[in-house]
């Protein structure tokens, strides 16, 4: 497929929202050696809500009213700073994508740049600190870079990308979030928000890979 | 997992229906799960909210009610609120002189409240935020977070409440916050750790000899797991750091507030602060007023945190003024 379209998109929440049901425990129990044992629980229970909210939708609902949708109910239910955070990634996709009902590749690529910067934004956090930009940063890098060859093979970059950022920074010592209050102890753990992001590219990437 | 719940997921709404059984006169809890005031709005009066996660009562819907919050934003347990909550709390509360919000220092609860404080601007209510953070487990708080915010969080709640009671404007109660803020100190410790419903399991592995030294209030471990020590050996531990951080010194008029983490008895917390009280005799500082019992909480986990606010005039009046919540009530 060349072009992102509502269905896929609809996909795309449907399997991330089981991936992180699936998932729930082990994303907990990271949260757990690091932070507080919350973030398989609020990222299920948001995207639970989530998926709810765009069965809702009409079915022929634009790009952006569907990321917009999602956005919205992951800042209103999902709490911690998960909610800000994915609530406004999901925003920013929503205004760049606007009422189109598909986008070609690089408008993805700029829609996923948007709600990087989003992120970042929000969150005040650079690369290094062990927190999910670790991952989402090296995946828009990398799906800009692959943009030419298409989106799958953009988007699985970029999931490859994710995976990798997760585990580079796995030796750090954390500098934002609750992890942070570890000090050295908080090296050699998996951080639980760059592994739930690796989670939604991967899940996006199988999305794509499956229209 | 053994606890007195009839479901995980249902036990903040459950809980938050029998407080409303139990203080109707005190409060109400509207959409979407904020415990606001009976009373609310009361016209001219500047609002005071807070919020954060559940599992750390009575922090803070016990603290709702005449002299201290005007509406308190319970999240799911150890988890921030909402922006949707603190917006429906600052307009349920908001009299047409403004609301602060007291946030207490994570990143969720930060950015959540930020959040619901522009949007609340967007509206036209005249909002103003004080970040508590007094933790002094934290240490080189360039690096990280920041210093959580924890006890002081409590002493905030209840001066800057009375201020606001009493007529102060919206400026002069931040500025008040700010200053609680800027001269209370904490640190705490935990003997167990504690068990989250919806996870079903203890958040920490902790031995049966060894302590967690500079816990947070959710299970997050500390700086330091040690060997198990006395009580005035723990209490020294905690307030050496509190006391030099802080620059408590000779002359000095404090309160002292020495918490329990949910799971350690009352007599045990006296025999913490026995130790409270030589350490301070010792460097010459002079405890104005206490308050001890278990006031912000950590689920059913066994240990302590210290807290000493240096007082001025304005602050010991305030703390004196008279309070009717769920929790804390004198002079009514």
């Amino acid at each position: 497929m060349t072009a992102l379209d509502g269905t896929t998109l609809r996909r795309f929440v449907e399997l991330f929202a089981d991936r992180l049901r699936e998932r729930r425990e082990e994303l907990t129990q990271l949260d757990s050696a690091i932070g507080d044992a919350d973030h398989g629980i609020n990222m299920d229970r948001g995207f639970t809500a989530a998926r709810a909210k765009v069965a809702e939708l009409a079915p022929n609902a634009d790009l952006g009213t569907i990321a917009k949708a999602v956005g919205m109910t992951l800042i209103s239910t999902v709490g911690g700073a998960s909610g800000p955070l994915y609530g406004t990634f999901f925003l920013r996709l929503a205004t760049a994508f606007g009422e189109r009902a598909e986008v070609e590749p690089a408008d993805v690529g700029a829609a996923l740049r948007a709600g990087v910067e989003g992120l970042v934004q929000r969150g005040k956090a650079v690369l290094d600190d062990k927190t999910m930009v670790d991952a989402v940063t090296p995946a828009i890098d990398a799906f800009e870079a692959a943009a030419g060859e298409g989106l799958a093979a953009a988007l699985g970059a970029a999931a490859d990308a994710a995976a990798s950022g997760r585990d580079r920074v796995t030796p750090l010592v954390a500098r934002k979030g609750r992890a942070s209050y570890l000090g050295e102890r908080s090296a050699n753990h998996q951080d639980p928000g760059a592994t739930s992001a690796t989670i939604m590219l991967e899940a996006l990437r199988d999305a794509v890979a499956a229209a | 997992m053994k606890k007195l719940i009839n479901a995980p997921d249902a036990v903040v709404d459950e809980a938050l229906a029998g407080m409303t059984a139990a203080h109707g006169d005190l409060l109400k809890v509207i959409e979407p799960n904020v415990i606001v005031r009976a009373d609310s709005p009361r016209s001219g009066k500047v609002g005071v909210i807070s919020g954060g996660g559940s599992g750390h009562e009575p922090m803070h819907g016990g603290f709702v009610g005449m002299g201290m919050l005007d509406a308190a934003c319970p999240g799911a347990v150890f988890t921030s609120p909402v922006p949707d909550q603190m917006l429906a709390a600052t307009k349920a509360v908001d009299g047409g002189a403004g609301v602060l919000h007291i946030v207490k220092n994570y990143t969720g609860d930060v950015m959540n409240f930020e959040l619901a404080a522009e949007l609340a601007q967007t509206e036209g209510i005249e909002v103003s935020s004080v970040v508590i953070a007094d933790d002094v487990a934290v240490q080189d708080s360039l690096y990280t977070a920041g210093r959580r915010g924890v006890g002081g969080t409590v002493l905030a709640e209840k001066i800057v409440g009375a201020a606001a009671e009493e007529g102060q404007d919206l400026a002069a109660v931040t500025a008040l916050c700010q200053r609680v803020q800027d001269n209370v100190r904490s640190m705490g410790m935990a003997l167990t750790s504690c068990t989250v419903p919806a996870a079903g399991k203890p958040t920490f592995e902790i031995g049966d000899d060894e302590m967690e030294v500079g816990v947070g209030i959710h299970g997050e471990p500390g700086r330091e797991r040690r060997k198990l020590a006395s009580a005035d050996e723990i209490t020294e531990a905690l307030m050496t750091p509190i006391l030099d951080d802080g620059g408590f010194s000779s002359g000095d008029r404090v309160l002292a507030f020495v918490n329990g983490m949910g799971g350690t008895p009352l007599l045990e917390l006296y025999v913490v602060y026995n130790h409270v009280a030589a350490m301070c005799r010792d460097r010459g500082v002079a405890i104005e007023r206490n308050l001890i019992g278990s006031y912000i909480t950590s689920l059913e986990m066994a240990g302590c945190s210290i807290t000493l606010l240096k007082l001025d005039d304005e602050m010991l009046r305030l703390w004196d003024a008279p309070v009717h919540t769920a929790a804390l009530r004198w002079g009514v």
